[in-house]
């Protein structure tokens, strides 16, 4: 039992080490200007993309259950703290507070939609939650961008027509202007806050994981009859954790969104092509763990970048590489062979030893 | 010894199919009873009645006083009946320990932030869990397998963990569905000690679904038939078992 614990807490400690390691030796890299400005600018959307990883594994891999939709909380989070950030952009001066108070605004709008959204979609399960996540995915995306907000003396206006709609006042400006969302948001994000968003995010999955709570989670991915039998709450946990998920994944939306002067909503980043990329990475970093989701989104965002100088042949490569890692986390001839020669990987999904 | 489980007149049909009609039957504290029938009697859909997967078109279930007819599965449990299934229902991605956990869920309790936050009472609520959980599977020679996956366990071993998942909710009653399924005679004896050992230990109260008939007869003191979903015979093991009723629909004319 003991020796059980120690070896999970210290795998998680590993993982800890890993990523604060990598931010380190990133950081010095950026203060000595080894790294080209293009890479240095990918740093906060590297954060978001392993934050949304993390958050999308919870559901994948601990809860079991296919969600396409997590883009859309990221949507939610990402809108509702630039709205936010925006409105209080004169009235809150000191950035570190602002964003803070934005970062907590986008986390309770995404989670609130968590709920509803879990709701109804978490009756379905397999293939048809899969389809209906990805559903709601897209109608946030799509209601997002025929939202129109503006502010004037007398208040805020809304209209989902277009600008004239609004019917404001001369001196009213246009916050949210559908399709094209926000401009102007305070560019309060940084790579250090998206390191410290990143342990956030790995502390709670981790943590809940290895919990009462996370027991019960994994109790129902593996077989819901008999948590049912042993009374557990189904739909309280299926809920918690689809609900914990997309707060994160709101979390990750506030980075994104206060690293862009303009932020609209598009198919690339908060639609059906986003959420495919998030489950990429949780796929090929392995269903279950955190640490191969972490490395899998740092693997395949970086790459394309990295390999900027070969041109065409990158997405070859690219291509190579997902075949590569998916064959090494999935292969049963490869997970024999990994167990043999590095002792790690049998704790795939979940808090196994 | 008052009675601990009375159902009356329990009843359901599927579609056109009357599967369980009229079904009687009355537990008393303490008592080890078998409920046995050819195959499609209605064995396991009683089981599901009593813990709530079906809700019963008629009948009362009343446990310890309780009425707990058509409440929800996890209220059924709660209110204590434990079972275990047919065909093993493990979590077989969590290791042994875990599956024990699970079941101690509803006895131990911190909320999700304390456990997040890893606060003080975590630390305490997860000890008494582990040394509970390590209690319970001593008792079944499960100890050394704590670690391991339950899906890595050999057959025998999952039925006995199923079982001591079963215990862990703190249950009343213990529905057992078919344990010696799959058993050869040397395990179905081991079996038989166990389950007469898991009585005397935690003065459990135990109806079993069985097919063996030398389990049936070694350990059950009484013993409800079943045929085409209603009630055969009812009472004294060797009594039961010599009604002539009973050897027809088992042996045939």
């Amino acid at each position: 039992m003991l020796k059980k614990m120690k070896k999970n807490t210290k795998n998680n400690l590993i993982t800890y080490a890993m990523v604060t390691a990598a931010f380190i030796i990133m950081q010095l890299l950026i203060s000595v200007g080894a790294v080209s400005s293009l890479l240095e600018g990918l740093m906060v959307p590297l954060c978001t993309y392993i934050v949304l990883a993390v958050s999308l594994n919870l559901v994948v891999g601990i809860l079991g259950e296919l969600s396409l939709g997590h883009a859309g909380f990221m949507c939610v989070g990402a809108f509702s703290s630039a709205f936010f950030s925006k409105c209080m952009r004169d009235v809150i001066t000191a950035a570190p507070l602002r964003f803070f108070l934005a970062m907590l605004v986008g986390i309770a709008v995404a989670a609130v939609f968590g709920v509803l959204i879990g709701i109804p979609v978490l009756r379905l399960k397999g293939d048809y939650l899969a389809i209906v996540t990805l559903a709601f995915g897209e109608i946030i995306k799509n209601l997002v961008n025929v939202l129109y907000i503006g502010k004037d003396s007398e208040g805020f206006h809304f209209s989902t027509k277009d600008v004239m709609a609004l019917d404001m006042a001369p001196d009213g400006t246009v916050i949210v202007n559908g399709p094209q969302g926000i401009t102007g948001t305070p560019k309060d994000a940084t790579f250090f806050i998206g390191f410290l968003l990143i342990l956030l995010t790995l502390f709670i999955v981790i943590n809940l994981t290895n919990s009462r709570d996370g027991r019960a989670i994994m109790a129902i991915r593996d077989n819901r009859i008999a948590a049912e039998s042993v009374g557990i709450n189904v739909t309280k946990y299926k809920l918690m954790a689809f609900t914990v998920s997309a707060a994160l994944a709101g979390a990750a939306g506030v980075l994104y969104a206060h690293n862009l002067s303009t932020l609209t909503a598009n198919t690339n980043n908060f639609g059906y092509n986003m959420s495919i990329t998030i489950l990429v990475f949780v796929v090929l970093g392995g269903i279950g763990s955190i640490r191969g989701s972490v490395i899998a989104a740092v693997v395949l965002t970086l790459l394309p970048e990295v390999l900027r100088g070969l041109s065409d042949y990158r997405m070859l490569i690219y291509a190579v590489v997902l075949i590569v890692m998916m064959i090494f986390n999935w292969a049963p001839g490869a997970i024999a062979w990994r167990e043999k020669y590095f002792h790690f990987g049998k704790n795939k999904r979940g808090a196994g030893k | 010894m008052e009675t601990l489980l009375d159902v009356k007149n329990l009843g359901i049909s599927f579609g056109g199919l009357r599967a369980v009609n009229a079904f009687d039957i009355s537990i008393k504290k303490e008592e080890l009873y078998g409920l046995i029938g050819p195959n499609g009697a209605g064995k396991t859909t009683i089981f599901n009645l009593l813990t709530g997967v079906y809700r019963p078109d008629s009948g009362k279930v009343i446990l310890d006083g309780v009425d707990i007819t058509g409440r929800k599965v996890t209220d059924i449990s709660k209110a204590g009946v434990a079972r275990t299934f047919q065909n093993i229902r493990l979590f077989r991605q969590l290791t042994v320990a875990d599956n024990v956990k699970v079941g101690l869920h509803n006895q131990h309790h911190y909320t999700a932030v304390e456990g997040i936050l890893r606060l003080p009472r975590y630390s305490r609520v997860e000890k008494e869990m582990d040394d509970k959980a390590m209690e319970l599977l001593k008792v079944f020679d499960l100890e050394d397998y704590a670690d391991h996956l339950a899906a890595n366990l050999p057959y025998g071993q999952q039925r006995k963990l199923e079982i001591a998942r079963a215990l862990a909710t703190n249950p009343k009653l213990l529905l057992l569905d078919e344990p010696a399924a799959g058993m050869n005679p040397n395990e179905t004896g081991a079996l038989m000690e166990m389950i007469q050992f898991v009585r005397e230990k935690f003065h459990m109260t135990i109806l079993l679904i069985e097919h063996d008939m030398k389990l049936v007869s070694g350990i059950c003191e009484k013993l409800t038939v079943l045929n085409f979903g209603e009630v055969l015979a009812q009472g004294e093991t060797s009594k039961v078992l010599n009604n002539p009723k009973v050897i027809t629909a088992y042996l045939g004319e």
